[in-house]
Formats: C-alpha cells, structure tokens, sequence
C-alpha cells in the first residue's frame, strides 16, 4: 500500500489531475457579467436607495407617523413634523444618512403607507460624504424617479406579505 | 593614469560597436514587450481558470492594459522609508532587474543568432541566476522593515536549496552533450530530446525553476496572507515595478532556459520537410510560450506550499533525486561507450 502512495507520488498522478481540471476549466464559458454594461438581475426584495413615494394625485404619502424613525436600527432616520395649514399631519424634515443606514428594510416594513421604501438603485455613490445625506426633497425626487419600478416591485411582492 | 582610461576608452569603442548595441536592443526590447505581455497573459490564464475573462477594458480585449499599468508605476511616486539604507534600497530592484536581462546574453535563437556564443554559457547563465539572490536579500535588508527582512530570508534560503538540484540537473545535461555552449546543447538534442531520456531531470528542473523564481506554489517569499508581501513591501512605484519586471524576465529566461536544455531549443519536433520549413527562432518561441504557460498553468492550480514542505522537497527529495539521476546518467554513458567525444 505504501509501495503504491509512494509511486504515485513519484509519477505526480494527482498533481497532473488537478492540471487537467484547470486546464478543462479554461475552455468552460466565463461567468463574467460585465457590470457596467451589462447587469444581474434583481429581485424584487432587493432593497436599494430610498425613495419617498407619492400618491397618484401628487400628495405625498408620508403622515410623519415616525415609525420608520423609532424601528430604523442605525438611527439613520431623523424626522421634525408640523400640522400643514389644511391640517394634516406631515412632516417638515425627513432625512436619512445613508452613510449609517444598513439596509435592512425595517423603514419599508413598518411604514404604514408605503410611503418610505427602498427602490432597485444601487448606483448611487458618491464623491463626497455630504452627499450621501439625503433630504426630504432628495427622497421625494428619488420617489418619482423610480415610481414605475418600485410600484412593480411592490405589486409583485404584495402576495407574501 | 590618463593614458590607462584613453586606452580603456580605445578597448570600449573597438569592442562595443554600435553593431553590438543594436544586438542587445534586438534582444533586450522584445523582451521587455514580452514581459508586459506575460503579465496579460497571466491574468488572462489565471482569469479563464477561475471561469473569468480577466483585462478586457482597456484597448480591444485589454490589450492596452500591460502599458496603462506601465504608466502607472512610472507616474507614481517611489517613496524611500526613513529608516532605509537609500543606497541599497535603490540599487537592489535595479540589480535584479538588469540580472534578469543580461542573462540573456547567452541565449541562442538559432544557430549563431546569440548576443555571446561563450563556451562556458551554461556556467553564465547558472552564475547570474545565484546572483539574482543579492537583489531580493539586499531589498529585505535596506528596507528596515520585519515583513521584507523575512521575506528575503525565506526567497534566499529557497533560491538557495533549489540550486543545488538545479547545478545537478544542469550536471546531468552536460554529461550528455559533452559541452557547456547552449548552441552544441541543443545541436545534441538534434536526434531525440533531453526531455524523454532525462524526462525527471526535466521534472526536477521545471519544478526547482518555479523555486528560484519565486512563483507559485513556492511563493512563499511574497506570502501575502504572512509577510504582506515579502521582500518587496517597502517598494513603491517603478521600483517596485523593477522587481516586477525582473520576476516575469527571469520567469521568462527560466521558460528559455528549460526550452534550450530539455526541449530542444530551435530544432522543430519532427525534422521533415513541412515542419523545417518554420524557421527556428519561431519554434524556440513556441516552446518558451509553452513553458511560460505551464508556469501559469502551475500557479492556477496549485496551494502554497508550507515552508518545512518546501525545504523537505528540495534537500530530501530533489537533492537525492538528482545526484541518483546524475550518477544513473553517467554510469548509462559510461557502461554503453555513449560518452560524448569532446565537442569543441
């Protein structure tokens, strides 16, 4: 038995082996993607950049309830509300850093108005870090930006939950 | 004294014709176009390996990419630890770099294309590749730094040991040539290359190859997961770069070296008609190609070794293996009447 491990060693059988599966491995087709150019596909759970969406008829959805602001994990969330002048509760400051979120999506899930959700944008770096703490007016555009997508990204997932 | 350096000018000009500049230039830019290109192909190899595709941005097919990364380390800026010997530190890439490139001198491309038809190429091309050790253990020393000096310490250790069987290997050659010129030992590889009857000394050669410079699985001078990056943490920029360069030439004189001792240099596989119509430089070029593949081929598959591994595989199985192979060869020749008449 040992005769036989030592001749195999000596004739390099297993190293030559694994030579082969390389070699072989070279001919497969790459895997690659080619990000900028081309991309993976997501899922509609996937949780992005967020969005503050709106009602079809342009009012905004959220009523500054603040459950967003009390769930979020990394206190990321910073939101200052005020009656409007017809009456209804909104908010005058809603701000995310999105240096500290961590995407977890409890935002999305504890709003009672899916007004706070995370879209399919994930290009959104940036060059500075100020940038990256976005306001109400940013969430709002980033909202009608990415309606189309994010409203079918919800009405696909609205059988599970 | 001003009639000793007048007469030194006078040997200089009357041996360094601009004739021989121009050889060395036929030789030494090539090569380093090579080298760039070595480095493309590797993570092209290693990328298609691991089902990638490797550079593919710049250029068409990432063709570019050997100069744009070039251009990076000329552009950057080399920067010299204070507790360095700035001497040393800066002299020890350029000493492995040229080592790397003056090696080449002996190397036959054909018969008579070669820089220096020495008698005693073999011996040049074994005494620059145990010099290239000083580059690597001056680098680990003027870098004052922990991770270089042990680096230097494992590369000059390992560079070390694997002379020794690659002396025996170069030995055995020798025995069956009768010559130590590199153009007689591939004209005696005209009838059957060394590669079938010494085909373990082309093993032990290849094997002892990848150890002396430096590569996977016997990279462990660089261990980045211990040393960071070994020898040549310190270096920064085009010095570093030199190490660079000097690493894949001498990958690339290795790949020479084992194509001219075991696979017959110039001479074409079959020597008939279609296949000696292909002029020898390309066929030595095809088998340097080859051997620099294995050589990535190699590193694509193989884990590091473990350093006790590394240092059991050369003084307990390569050592013993070659001197048996050495003493086989030269009792086989002696006892046959094959000994080669004196070529010279």
């Amino acid at each position: 038995m040992n005769l036989l491990r030592g001749a195999r060693g000596l004739l390099l059988t297993e190293l030559l082996s694994g030579m082969a599966l390389t070699l072989r491995y070279m001919f497969k087709t790459p895997v690659t993607v080619n990000y900028p150019y081309e991309k993976g596909p997501l899922s509609p759970r996937f949780r992005g950049e967020h969005a503050l969406r709106r009602y079809p008829n342009g009012e905004e959805r959220c009523i500054a309830c603040k459950l967003c602001e009390a769930i979020c994990p990394a206190l990321a969330i910073t939101i200052e509300a005020e009656p409007r002048a017809d009456g209804s509760r909104r908010t005058t400051r809603y701000d995310i850093d999105m240096t500290k979120c961590i995407y977890c999506g409890y935002c999305q899930e504890a709003c009672p108005v899916d007004a706070i959700v995370e879209g399919p944008n994930f290009e959104f770096a940036s060059e500075t870090r100020e940038e990256l703490f976005y306001d109400k007016e940013k969430l709002l555009a980033n909202g009608d930006r990415w309606e189309a997508e994010i409203a079918k990204s919800l009405s696909l997932e609205a059988p599970y939950r | 004294m001003d009639n000793l350096w007048a007469g030194a000018g006078h040997v200089f000009w009357a041996y360094v014709w601009p004739t021989h500049i121009l050889q060395v230039l036929f030789v030494a830019v090539p090569l380093l176009v090579a080298i760039a290109y070595y480095t493309y192909f590797e993570r092209k190899v290693l990328a298609y390996s691991q089902l990638r595709k490797g550079p593919n941005v710049v250029g068409p097919l990432g063709l570019l990419q050997p100069f744009a990364d070039g251009l990076k380390l000329l552009l950057k800026e080399t920067i010299v630890p204070s507790g360095a010997n700035r001497i040393v530190f800066v002299a020890a890439p350029m000493i492995t770099f040229s080592l790397a490139l003056v090696a080449w001198a002996v190397i036959p491309f054909d018969v008579g294309v070669v820089i220096a038809n020495i008698n005693v190429g073999i011996l040049y091309l074994f005494a620059i590749s145990s010099l290239s050790v000083y580059g690597i253990i001056m680098a680990g020393w003027a870098s004052n730094s922990r991770y270089a000096f042990l680096g230097a310490l494992r590369s000059a250790a390992q560079m070390v040991s694997y002379e020794v069987s690659i002396g025996f290997v170069l030995v055995t050659v020798l025995l069956c040539v009768g010559s130590l010129n590199l153009t007689d030992i591939v004209l005696a590889q005209r009838h059957v290359w060394f590669v079938i009857p010494l085909l373990p000394m082309a093993v032990v050669f290849f094997v002892s190859g990848l150890a002396e410079t430096n590569r996977a699985p016997f990279d462990l001078p660089e261990g980045e997961s211990e040393l960071v990056a070994g020898f040549h943490v310190e270096y920064s920029a085009m010095s570093f770069g030199l190490f660079f360069l000097g690493e894949y030439g001498n990958m690339i004189l290795m790949s020479a070296m084992t194509s001219i001792l075991f696979l017959g240099g110039w001479l074409s596989p079959i020597p008939l008609e279609p296949f000696t119509w292909i002029p020898g430089p390309l066929w030595l070029l095809a088998k340097i190609l080859f051997v620099m593949f294995c050589f990535l081929w190699v590193r694509a598959t193989f884990p590091r070794f473990r350093y006790d591994q590394l240092m059991r595989l050369g003084w307990k199985v390569f050592l013993p293996l070659s001197l048996f192979w050495l003493v086989l060869t030269a009792g086989v020749l002696t006892a046959t009447g094959w000994v080669p008449a004196h070529a010279g």
